[in-house]
């Protein structure tokens, strides 16, 4: 298993940030401030070195500090005793740049999973609460992080996809070999469609032991958690299902059968989570999920991923938070960065346990960061 | 830049800013630099446009461009006739001749399948091709459209077009650069792959 961690971290108008620059333990990171004051940005400064982008906007620009014109991120990782530099600018108006031990990067894809990160934030609600779309993106990231392939399927698939959309709405002015002009497009679905489906599958198997261990270590209940993987290919093989139902689509204007209308499906104790588990049940499957996603990239990777935990004690008892922390701050876990409203809170439960970990205070005047606490 | 001194002017710029990669800037630049010539420069230069929109020809054989009614490559007795490969545009065509290695004939499709660009196979010139295939004229052909999924659903759509017929559908060796576009394959790579093509079928899975 490889050694990871975040050794040093400064930020240039990130966000709220002006400028900052902090050291941390390879274990336990605490940011400790009211709300609204920045320690989720921090998590996020990290996310960036991580995986390029931001967790929370996919724009770029809109991360840099009001009425500046560019932010840079640094970070010193150190990965099986090296250390590596990673460089992250964005300036208004031009190409992100990302670079790795002063080497542009030519494909951002490419840094992907050097440096995994597994973030668990109160946004991952949307789980549950929204549209399935987020639980195939939940599948998706995950996949793509180790099988590059998988990214390239879904790429095309999703072309395809548009494509065959487009033709369909066309109907009206080309009735004449419609469904052969239509079955080109067929053929180009099937081959990306399978391999994701196929590759979903395969991913959702191997991930539901692991989370329910880990739902079992934090609930300390018996509670049996569902995650189930629906797709129509369970059905009927892609191409079949796209010619029973080319009518279907003709008349609707779109695709209505696919990978792209997949889904997981969420239980406790075989009742759907959405409708009958309690906001603290929820709250730990989604806990446990994450982990199982931590775990899973773990074992690909070869390396522990950094945990960045965001508010996540924010709807837990003081019993499940402590439960909580015991169990990263064992071995199989790597660094962690977590924050949270209150110190005591944190500081009683790290106390007892024998590990390493760094406290930092982060004020209303968030151009500075002062660390704080013992090492 | 809104406050021209002269319709004329503004007109000019206009026309210029309306040609794919140019902004008003450099429209702006290009107009004024036309204005500063000689007047049989700019003469000249207008009927060249002119003449080429109303002159240029498609060779009524390959669809290539061309200024005649049947082209330069296509008149060409020393080509083999029985071999065409199938190319989107003649930047296509400019850029296998300049391998040097191609010694068949072409036959320009004109553009690709593509529904979002409002493009389908009845948009595709394939007669003239057709026309050579059922006549027994032709032996292979060579599928050597870009790599993109709509080049790979217009591979697709002459493959099954054409897969009855006696002729061997062949298309470029993979894994070789392509990229987006023909016309930026280097020389040597391209004039490989034409070299190393193989049989379509053996390229497509399902
Ligand atoms: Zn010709």
């Amino acid at each position: 298993m490889n050694n990871l961690y975040l050794n040093k971290l400064s930020l240039v108008q990130f966000k709220n940030y002006q400028e900052a620059s902090l050291a941390f333990s390879p274990k336990i990171n605490c940011f400790v401030g009211d709300n609204g004051v920045g320690k989720t940005n921090l998590l996020d400064a990290i996310h960036y070195l991580s995986l390029t982008k931001s967790f929370f906007n996919n724009i770029d620009q809109q991360n840099i500090l009001h009425g500046k014109d560019f932010f840079v991120l640094q970070g010193e990782f150190v990965k099986k005793g090296h250390s590596e530099k990673v460089f992250c600018s964005v300036r208004q108006n031009k190409k992100k740049i990302f670079k790795r031990n002063n080497k542009d990067y030519e494909r951002f894809a490419d840094h992907i999973g050097l440096f995994p990160v597994v973030m668990i934030s109160p946004a991952d609600s949307s789980l549950i609460l929204e549209g399935s779309e987020q639980r195939r993106r939940f599948m998706d990231t995950v996949i793509s992080l180790y099988n590059k392939q998988y990214l390239h399927a879904l790429i095309r698939y999703n072309r395809a996809l548009l494509q065959r959309n487009k033709l369909l709405k066309q109907f009206e002015f080309k009735r004449e070999n419609f469904y052969d002009e239509l079955e080109l497009w067929d053929t180009q679905l099937v081959v990306p469609g399978n391999e994701i489906y196929q590759k979903r599958k395969e991913f959702i198997e191997k991930v539901i032991p692991v989370f329910q261990q880990y739902y079992n270590t934090i609930s300390e209940e018996k509670e049996k958690v569902g995650l189930e993987y629906r797709s129509q290919l369970h059905e009927s093989n892609f191409e079949t299902l796209l010619v029973t139902n080319r009518d279907k689509d003709r008349v609707m204007q779109f695709s209505t059968v696919g990978v792209h209308k997949d889904d997981l499906m969420m239980s406790l104790n075989d009742h759907p989570l959405k409708k009958t588990g309690s906001q603290g049940q929820q709250k730990t499957f989604l806990v446990a999920l994450k982990f199982a996603k931590f775990g899973f990239i773990r074992d690909l990777t070869h390396t522990k991923p950094i945990l960045l935990l965001d508010d996540i004690f924010d709807k837990f008892d003081a019993h499940r938070v402590s439960q909580i922390i015991r169990m990263v701050a064992q071995n199989e876990f790597g660094q962690i960065f977590i924050t949270d409203t209150q110190l005591e809170h944190l500081e009683n439960i790290l106390q007892e346990l024998d590990t390493d970990y760094k406290v930092f205070k982060i004020n209303e005047e968030i151009k500075t960061v002062i660390p704080g606490g013992e090492t | 830049m809104s406050h021209f001194p002269s319709k004329l002017l503004e007109e000019a710029v206009e026309a210029f800013a309306g040609l794919p990669g140019i902004g008003k800037k450099t429209a702006f630049r290009l107009v004024m630099f036309l204005l500063r010539q000689d007047q049989d420069v700019v003469e000249h230069f207008g009927q060249t446009i002119i003449r080429l929109k109303k002159e240029i020809r498609y060779c009524r054989s390959c669809n290539n461009i061309s200024d005649k009614e049947i082209c330069d490559i296509c008149a060409n007795k020393h080509r083999n006739h029985s071999l065409v490969c199938v190319v989107e545009s003649p930047q296509d065509v400019m850029a296998i001749e300049n391998t040097g290695q191609y010694h068949g004939i072409y036959h320009v499709l004109g553009g690709l399948i593509s529904p979002v660009d409002g493009i389908g196979p009845n948009d595709l010139v394939t007669a003239p091709l057709e026309e050579k295939i059922n006549k027994g004229e032709v032996k292979e052909i060579i599928l050597a459209l870009s790599t993109t999924m709509e080049g790979d659903t217009t591979n697709f759509y002459l493959f099954r077009k054409f897969k009855d017929t006696p002729v061997k559908i062949t298309t470029l060796a993979r894994g070789v650069s392509v990229g987006g576009e023909l016309e930026y394959a280097d020389e040597v790579t391209l004039g490989r792959s034409i070299a190393n093509r193989t049989l379509f079928e053996d390229t497509f899975t399902l």
